[in-house]
């Protein structure tokens, strides 16, 4: 019986050894984690509210595969970024570089901002100015103050 | 004062129609302003569709001013747009160089349904090469086939066309800009 054991302990062993192989990730996890982050920071030209990183489109998928071969070669995230928007500009990037085409996109809230500000100033300021400030008569003051006494 | 209660209102149908114009006349979203016009075409060497023992590269096109059009047989606009390439070749205006290209993703044989699709349909290409894995198309930023690239004798890309190159594209940009530039 404990020879049964054994044995069946033992094939377990090599059974799970045997699985390991499979097991294995396809890619190595540094270079998978250096492309999730550079890929999530493009934009996929095919579906285009969608990262790189999450597209199935197969466009997507073959970019994935051209940057973790840059990765492989030692290319800088920098240079990555660079090799995308030589290709595909500005657009790909979800975060646009500030320069002249884009100010527009990057101060424009701010400038609406300013602008909405000094309107409801302006427009505060003269409602003020319309309400007329009428002292109260003599007879209005006495009717006011027995108001008040009464409780 | 009660005329400015209408304010609002007036910016809102303002709002409108500035939105409605960009949406019915504006250019279209998908279509990206590729940043390589103007710049020199990305250098490629690919075998050939028809005898993959030969390969035509970029360079082999210097003096020219022609035209690299990306297609695949899984690409339905390139179905719409190839018999209008087929009656532009018959005018022998420009050379018109293809690149059959697919994805990593997709095993289908592309190379035999390509040469079973020009056969079927006539050939508009001087030369068509054959781009595997799609490594020239992604060099040339091509994101939704077809498109095609117009370059100068000293192979600068002048002008790119995304999706089918319609007849209208063809004669009032592409054929007056080959003019101008093969002066």
């Amino acid at each position: 019986m404990k020879r049964l054991t054994f044995i069946v302990l033992a094939s377990l062993c090599f059974a799970t050894a045997l699985l390991a192989q499979f097991a294995q990730p396809l890619e190595d996890p540094a270079i998978e984690a250096r492309m999730k982050n550079l890929t999530r920071q493009l934009r996929c030209l095919v579906c285009q509210n969608e990262t790189l990183a999450d597209s199935q489109a197969p466009l997507a998928e073959d970019l994935r595969r051209e940057i973790r071969e840059q990765i492989k070669a030692g290319r800088t995230d920098q240079e990555i970024m660079a090799y995308a928007t030589q290709r595909y500009g500005d657009f790909v990037l979800y975060n646009p570089p500030v320069k002249a085409t884009t100010y527009l996109l990057w101060f424009g809230p701010f400038v609406l901002l300013l602008l909405g500000t000094a309107v409801l100033y302006r427009y505060l300021k003269r409602r003020r100015e319309l309400i007329e400030v009428v002292p109260l008569t003599a007879e209005e003051r006495r009717r006011a103050e027995r108001l008040l006494n009464e409780t | 004062m009660k005329r400015l209660v209408f304010i609002p209102l007036v910016i809102f149908f303002v709002m409108v129609a500035a939105f409605l114009v960009v949406l019915v006349r504006g250019r279209d979203p998908h279509e990206i302003p590729s940043p390589l016009v103007n710049k020199a075409a990305p250098s490629f060497q690919l075998p050939q569709l028809h005898d993959p023992t030969k390969t035509l590269s970029a360079n082999d096109m210097r003096g020219k001013v022609w035209l690299l059009n990306f297609w695949g047989t899984w690409c339905i606009a390139c179905r719409e747009e190839h018999p209008m390439l087929v009656e532009y070749a018959k005018q022998n205006a420009i050379p018109i160089v293809g690149v059959d290209y697919k994805y990593s993703s997709d095993t289908s044989d592309e190379r035999t349904a390509a040469i079973s699709w020009l056969t079927e349909f006539g050939n508009p290409y001087a030369i068509t090469v054959y781009d595997d894995e799609g490594r020239i198309s992604i060099d040339y930023g091509v994101y939704g086939a077809p498109e095609t690239f117009l370059i100068d004798k000293t192979g600068v890309i002048r002008f790119k066309q995304i999706g089918p190159v319609t007849p209208d594209v063809w004669t009032n940009k592409i054929l007056p800009l080959a003019k101008e530039l093969n002066r």
